[in-house]
């Protein structure tokens, strides 16, 4: 079996994802999704599976999972960067019966999990990209997790773009850069993606100057994160666009584009940040980070 | 308690077709949760994959449409009999059915029933009855606009002959003519106020009078041809207004749809009594009914809107 995503193996990560369910799910109800869980291993009937995956919440309730930061640690030794910590314990049930059934091999896992993605409500999209992580042969499900980006249901969108260590692994550029402009079109935290600077690029920061500008036309506020992009290419073409955020009242935008400055190696760059020094000092004081930048605002503003 | 304050259930509307000013004038009138139950869409299909796409709608985009204006959105889920009639769609039309039965939120396999009293109808109806029995699930349903009577008797007839409980059937779309045998049989037994074609609310006012209200509820069956989605309120208003009390009331246009179908497990007054005050920022902002940008609909008690403004 393909396990390329695994720091150790699908049964291992089943045996784990069964460990959380253990501490959170009454025994009757546990030796449901385990008696389950085997039949799925074994000859099941297609729709075995399709109503056992969609019945998982009658089984384990819709509560958060609320993973210690233990199991967190044992999530990302079995995957590196496997964030189930904002999972449901149905979540978590559907997954693990995913995995069960992968046992069938590829042919039919493939055939059958794009079947589900195909039918799924709400709850269950989210619970399936979610997953991706997880899921043996994670090179076959690209074009699947670039379907989820499109979708209109915020919580779907979430599901792959937050949290989620697969679009930065295996998405190309344009997807990837999808992800980060859809992220701010819908009001979801940037901070939360996987990977923002590792996949950096100039064409991303084009696009999100231009959005920049589109928002400002409208009289819409800018999210201050969208600067952290766009730092690192900061050029003369740029500069009217950071001088425009660098003359904002509000100290929140402020330190945004301060943050993508001392993030670049612009030329103006020392030029710009001169009447902002009292701003410079506070970001190297407190150490403050992008993921501040984006908590903050997201209190702010949710 | 006052008719302001009355929360009610349209048991029977299909959201797909309506707009979100419908939306917006149920919640406002006390609608707090629907039931979308798969039917036809006004014209047939002529594939299957028309039919997956359409049971992926309503369990999942028009759900989540339904939320963000503070309304509970359940749907059933079935092959309908005017489109059992197309034996190939048909065939792969229930195909499909398992693959939604167990979903949140489908409280019944339905609207099945008889339209003209065909042959292939009654083939699927029945093997929809044994779906709902293997998968131990309520069915609703439909019986036809011509030659109502005897379709009505004869759908409970198979039903009985499938070994359905009536308890776990709901009969749709009764009038004066088949009331009394469908309560006397023991099912549920609900009313469509739609205009010109199903009952309008003053006679089911006289049938409230007459024949009580237990069992008995309505819906607006509201679609895409002319009907009213505010069908339940303003038939519980009437009533009211014609002397029936506020307990029958009550019963019709809320409890008893919530008795009949709460049996499913899938449909529970917390999911509507709990419900957190609608914050669009939350839920729903993607680019489809709110466009990115347009300022979210935040739900506060006297917020005062200025209907002039677009932003």
């Amino acid at each position: 079996m393909s396990d390329s995503q695994y720091r150790t193996t699908i049964q291992q990560v089943r045996q784990t994802i069964l460990s959380w369910l253990e501490k959170r799910v009454a025994e009757e109800k546990l030796n449901w999704i385990k008696t389950t869980g085997e039949n799925l291993m074994g000859e099941p009937e297609d729709w075995e599976l399709f109503t056992s995956f969609s019945a998982v919440p009658r089984h384990t309730g819709k509560a958060m999972a609320d993973l210690t930061d233990q199991e967190k640690a044992e999530a990302d030794a079995q995957r590196a960067g496997w964030k189930p910590g904002n999972w449901r314990v149905d979540d978590l049930g559907r997954v693990y019966l995913l995995l069960c059934y992968a046992e069938q091999g590829k042919e039919k896992f493939l055939d059958r999990l794009e079947k589900i993605f195909i039918t799924s409500d709400m709850n269950e999209a989210v619970a399936l990209y979610q997953g991706i992580p997880v899921y043996p042969w994670p090179e076959s499900l690209k074009l699947r997790a670039a379907e989820g980006v499109r979708s209109n249901i915020t919580t779907v969108f979430n599901a792959i773009a937050l949290d989620n260590p697969y679009p930065k692994e295996y998405l190309e550029q344009d997807p990837f850069n999808q992800i980060v402009l859809k992220a701010l079109f819908v009001g979801s935290p940037l901070f939360r993606i996987v990977g923002l600077e590792e996949r950096a690029n100039a064409t991303l920061a084009r696009i999100l100057v231009e959005y920049s500008q589109e928002r400002r036309s409208a009289g819409r506020v800018v999210s201050p994160e969208l600067w952290r992009n766009v730092g690192p290419f900061i050029d003369e073409e740029f500069e009217e666009d950071i001088k425009w955020v660098l003359s904002q009242t509000d100290r929140l935008q402020l330190k945004g584009g301060v943050m993508a400055l001392l993030s670049s190696d612009y030329s103006g760059k020392e030029e710009l940040l001169k009447e902002h020094q009292d701003i410079v000092r506070e970001i190297e004081e407190k150490n403050i980070t992008w993921d501040d930048i984006g908590k903050e605002f997201e209190a702010v503003s949710g | 308690m006052s008719f302001e304050s009355m929360m009610f259930i349209d048991p029977h509307v299909h959201m797909v077709s309506r707009t979100t000013d419908d939306y917006v004038a149920m919640k406002n009138a006390g609608v707090v949760a629907v039931i979308e139950p798969a039917f036809w869409i006004g014209q047939p299909r002529t594939n299957s994959g028309s039919m997956l796409d359409y049971f992926s709608w309503i369990v999942g985009w028009e759900r989540f449409r339904a939320q963000q204006f503070g309304i509970r959105h359940y749907c059933t889920i079935g092959l309908n009999a005017k489109e059992s009639n197309n034996e190939k769609l048909a065939d792969e039309v229930m195909e499909l059915i398992p693959r939604y039965a167990a979903k949140e939120g489908v409280v019944a396999i339905g609207e099945i029933g008889y339209d003209d009293m065909t042959k292939l109808e009654e083939r699927y109806f029945g093997l929809q009855l044994e779906l709902a029995k293997k998968f131990d699930m309520l069915v609703l349903v439909h019986t036809p606009h011509r030659n109502k009577k005897e379709g009505t008797l004869r759908s409970m007839d198979l039903c009985e002959d499938y070994g359905m409980d009536p308890s776990k059937v709901i009969i749709d779309h009764n009038n004066e003519e088949t009331v009394k045998a469908v309560l006397d049989r023991g099912y549920w037994t609900a009313f469509t106020i739609y205009p010109g074609t199903k009952m309008g609310n003053e006679r089911m006012v006289e049938i409230v009078k007459e024949y009580g209200s237990e069992r008995i509820f309505i819906d607006s069956a509201a679609d895409w041809g002319d009907s009213d989605p505010l069908g339940v309120p303003k038939t519980a208003r009437l009533m009211l207004e014609r002397g029936i009390s506020k307990e029958d009331v009550r019963k019709v246009s809320y409890q008893n749809a919530l008795d009949a179908y709460s049996q499913s497990g899938q449909f529970n007054e917390e999911d509507w009594l709990n419900r957190p005050l609608i914050d669009q920022t939350q839920t729903y902002n993607g680019n489809t009914v709110l466009r990115g940008g347009s300022k979210p609909f935040i739900e506060k008690k006297g917020s005062d809107k200025d209907d002039l403004i677009i932003e």
